[in-house]
């Protein structure tokens, strides 16, 4: 309706017609709305700003190559292997997440469709991207660090769980995408679905899927709580996944940030900068391929 | 296998030789195994769920009998006597989340509209972008910025507020303490963490209000905010509600940040501008030095966090789903 | 699927109206053929042949069932659960539902081109070879993607973008390269399910075109609602039409009328298909 009149004769017909009270409501209404927009800006902004503003002094080269000091209260040293902690240990759970994710969404789209068992499996799905990272911190401590001890392995696992339910959610919708007369064609011309699957469907909803997969790693990447009880504490660069206590950034900010010295909240901004750049990377990257993916499709 | 006879009194012509059809193929055993493949990674799903319940429970067992129901009803929570009751901590879980709850539902329904009714077509996708970037930082971060930042800062604020009200009936009772790390301050973050997403659930629902809703209000003369409170809001009621139970289920899980921000206190109060504790911060903060039963205790409390959580969790895709109207076919 | 369970039959039928000694093969030999969703019959009795290097075109109004009876020319119903045929269609002699049978070989054998064009959305070399590599030939399949994209009429059209996506071209192009794709498996029966409904009359044009020249290579069948077009390129005509079940409210689908093409348009036997190819109705 607003397309069909100009806006001066809209606005005087407004005027005209509506009474004072009701215009002041709409008023109020619109910067209510407004406003939230603002209000939620604000803290984005004073977060990023502070992260950039007291992390960019620690970035160096020997910040991401040196150990952990050993005293954490004087300057010095690097974060080595937090970088290095975080970049493994969040592979190790993609490495895990992905396939299985990927073929539980086959399941559930191209097998299971509205069956009781895919129904069964999508419900629990959902009702496991709410289960707190914490909970999946203690629960992957009482299956796997109490018998095998700590290591990156264990914050692996944990995260790796955090990121399943995801996975299998997105691919699922971008599974749903593929249109039916795809697969049609292709078992017109004598392929069997499996096959379908892997040199149609997937490939179709590849970019959709990557986009969703992405979002999954640049959340695991932020985790701390996982972490905490499964990977011990490491100051120096242990890059076995399987041996050994290792270290994150997550969890180095989470530490420096509780102690009272200078120097090691300096160095939970830098770790902070280096983490969110990370994971807004990757998430701005997952922004970039879904909608190349779109304007492919539309050509 | 035997050879069929054809009419030979006809032609036979390319292809005419039908009979290879009838051979066995390897093929077909492929589609089998990849279904069961495919199933048993769907089951791990399943599997997960059930281990976290059983294994965590098995853990926490000897805290559950030594305190009985008291694990819940008790405020004691005192390790060195090996008393374990977490009531401050339940009642600061959901103290913070109240908080986080009142101050993001207004703001995240703002957005949503704004990004939905009112926004210039232009800014629609800046507006999803910036949601994306809440929503990516890392609780940990959100943390640090609250521990070291905000927490200061607005501690002389409570301590303003608290002067003013503090002897006032019924603002005293709330605005009250001057503590810079308090349930106020956890539930700041909180709300600036769960805005994005009950802001992205809730606009997913108000896009689907049909145009012939919205054209019907506006046919009758109705300015916009009349337009949304006939057409939109009570179309997308239900959605919205279950996107804040989502974001409400999400700040109660919440750990790190609210760890460093709440202050670790344990008791029970109803200044808002005091310290307390939430269970998933007693877990983080207390789990490194506890041992025996102290460590049952807090997987206890790990448990009751689960269970809460998937309660929230559970009540909020049904109400989502019950009043969907898409699936209804309305 | 539970089709009749029998030895495949012996006997092959003689076509009933071409002479002896230019007697084309009967490729496909229905009987008694009854198709159900679950307990509803959406098709019954159907009792035709399908001639070699013709093109039998399937007429009717719709919901008669024309679609759902060239999908069971090549086992397209099985990918419905609740799909069931009774009767047989006998392949050169064979039961197309013998127990025996993957459907996955008679795929190859019998191709499909769908109403809506719907190229994969991958190059239109690998359109064409997709189907060519399926059978595991990893040589050189330039030449038979060349030939089968001149089969269809497109090689001049693409032959200098074929790398680019198949989704750039037009909805006509697009229906040729379904066709060169179908083509490129060396089928021996080429089904179209209305091939030109989705596209313009100038684009409807060149596929018929098409349609005349592939039959000296392969069999079609044809369904489609456009009269004059069956009346255009087929050799055989099939008239369906839909009767209504009183009791159950429901529509099946039956064989009307199945001759040359010139007798059912010109002198048809039966007075539901006169009406319908004179336009009374339908």
């Amino acid at each position: 309706m607003t397309d069909l009149i100009s806006p001066d004769v809209e606005q005087l017909l407004f005027d005209a017609t509506t009474s004072r009270s009701r215009r002041i409501k709409n008023r109020l209404a619109s910067i209510w709305m407004l406003g939230a927009l603002v209000v939620a800006v604000i803290p984005l902004a004073l977060v990023i700003g502070y992260v950039l503003f007291k992390g960019i002094g620690q970035l160096s080269v020997a910040w991401f190559t040196e150990d952990l000091p050993a005293v954490t209260r004087k300057a010095g040293g690097g974060m080595g292997p937090a970088v290095v902690g975080t970049l493994l240990i969040t592979l190790g759970a993609a490495v895990m997440a992905i396939p299985l994710g990927i073929l539980g969404a086959i399941y559930l789209h191209e097998y299971g469709a509205k069956g009781r068992t895919a129904r069964l499996i999508r419900f629990m799905a959902d009702v496991m991207t709410g289960v707190p990272s914490i909970v999946m911190g203690l629960f992957v401590y009482t299956v796997w660090t109490l018998t095998f001890g700590l290591n990156g392995f264990g914050g692996s696992l944990a995260l790796g769980c955090l990121m399943l339910p995801i996975i299998i959610r997105t691919t699922e919708e971008m599974l749903r995408l593929v249109p039916d007369e795809l697969r049609q064609a292709s078992y017109a011309l004598g392929n069997r679905k499996w096959r379908t699957i892997t040199t149609v469907v997937l490939p179709a909803s590849f970019g959709g899927i990557t986009s969703g997969v992405m979002i999954a790693i640049a959340r695991a990447a932020g985790e701390t709580a996982p972490l905490v009880f499964t990977i011990g504490a490491a100051r120096n660069l242990n890059l076995n996944i399987f041996e050994g206590p290792m270290t994150a950034l997550s969890v180095q900010i989470f530490g420096n940030a509780q102690t009272p010295f200078d120097a090691a909240q300096s160095r939970a901004w830098g770790a902070a900068l280096t983490l969110v750049a990370i994971v807004f990377a990757m998430t701005i990257l997952a922004r970039v391929v879904s909608s190349m993916v779109a304007r492919r499709h539309a050509a | 296998m035997t050879l069929l006879t054809h009419d030979d009194s006809v032609a036979p012509a390319g292809g005419g030789d039908a009979s290879s059809l009838l051979e066995p193929t390897s093929g077909r055993r492929g589609d089998s195994v990849f279904k069961i493949v495919a199933l048993a990674a769907g089951l791990v799903v399943l599997g997960i769920l059930a281990l976290i319940a059983i294994s965590t429970t098995r853990e926490a067992w000897p805290a559950f009998q030594q305190e009985g129901f008291g694990f819940i009803t008790s405020s004691t929570w005192v390790p060195a006597d090996g008393k374990f009751g977490a009531l401050a901590f339940i009642y600061g879980t959901i103290l913070s989340s109240f908080i986080a709850l009142v101050l993001a539902v207004p703001v995240s329904l703002g957005i949503a509209l704004y990004a939905n009714e009112a926004a210039p077509r232009r800014l629609r996708k800046p507006v999803v972008y910036v949601m994306d970037l809440l929503a990516a930082i890392p609780s940990v971060v959100y943390g640090l910025w609250g521990i070291i930042v905000l927490a200061p800062a607005i501690q002389p604020v409570y301590k303003a507020i608290s002067g003013a009200v503090g002897d006032i009936p019924v603002l005293g009772w709330f605005f009250n303490g001057d503590s810079g790390r308090s349930y106020m301050t956890a539930g700041i973050i909180l709300a600036i963490m769960i805005t994005p997403i009950i802001t992205s659930l809730s606009r997913e629902v108000i896009a689907t209000v049909p145009s012939a809703q919205r054209e019907a209000a506006y046919g009758m003369g109705a300015t916009r905010w009349e337009m949304i409170r006939a057409a939109v809001l009570p179309w997308s009621r239900g959605g919205i509600v279950g996107s804040v139970m989502l974001g409400l289920g999400r700040a109660m899980g919440e750990t790190i940040a609210v760890a460093l921000v709440i202050g670790s206190q344990s008791q029970i109060t109803a200044h808002l501008f005091e310290a307390g504790d939430s269970m998933a911060a007693v877990i983080v903060n207390q789990f490194g030095e506890a041992s025996g039963i102290h460590r049952s205790a807090l997987i206890g409390l790990g448990v009751v966090l689960f269970g809460v959580t998937i309660i929230v969790n559970v009540s909020a895709r049904g109400i989502v789903s019950r009043f969907d109207r898409r699936s209804q076919g309305a | 699927m539970s089709p009749e369970i029998a030895a495949p039959n012996a006997e092959v039928v003689a076509p009933t109206t071409a002479p002896v000694s230019e007697a084309p093969s009967v490729v496909f030999d229905v009987r008694e053929l009854d198709v159900y969703y679950g307990e509803f019959r959406a098709v019954r009795d159907v009792n035709l042949q399908v001639l070699q290097h013709e093109i039998t075109a399937f007429i009717g109004p719709s919901g008669c069932g024309k679609s759902t009876v060239l999908r069971c020319f090549d086992r397209m119903n099985d990918l419905i659960e609740s799909a069931r045929v009774d009767g047989k269609i006998l392949y050169h002699g064979i039961d197309l539902y013998d127990p025996r049978i993957d459907p996955v070989e008679v795929r190859k054998r019998i191709g499909m081109v769908f109403q809506k064009p719907n190229p994969f959305p991958k190059s239109i070399y690998d359109n064409i070879a997709f189907g060519p590599r399926l059978s595991g030939n990893k040589g050189n399949l330039d030449d038979i993607v060349e030939h089968a994209l001149r089969r269809a009429a497109l090689w001049d059209e693409v032959k200098d973008r074929l790398k680019k996506s198949a989704m750039g071209l037009s909805g006509g192009q697009q229906q040729r390269l379904c066709i060169a794709r179908a083509i490129a498996v060396e089928p021996e029966v080429i089904l179209m399910d209305e091939p030109c409904s989705a596209l313009d009359p100038i684009a409807t044009a060149r596929i018929e075109d098409l349609m005349q020249e592939l039959k000296s290579d392969y069999t079609i069948i044809i369904v489609t609602h456009n009269m004059q077009q069956a009346a255009r390129v087929s050799d055989r005509t099939a008239f369906f039409t839909t009767e209504v079940n009183s009791e159950s409210d429901t529509r099946t689908g039956v064989l009307v009328e199945f001759d040359s093409t010139d007798k059912i348009f010109s002198a048809p036997a039966d007075e539901r298909t006169e009406n319908y190819v004179t336009g009374r109705f339908g």
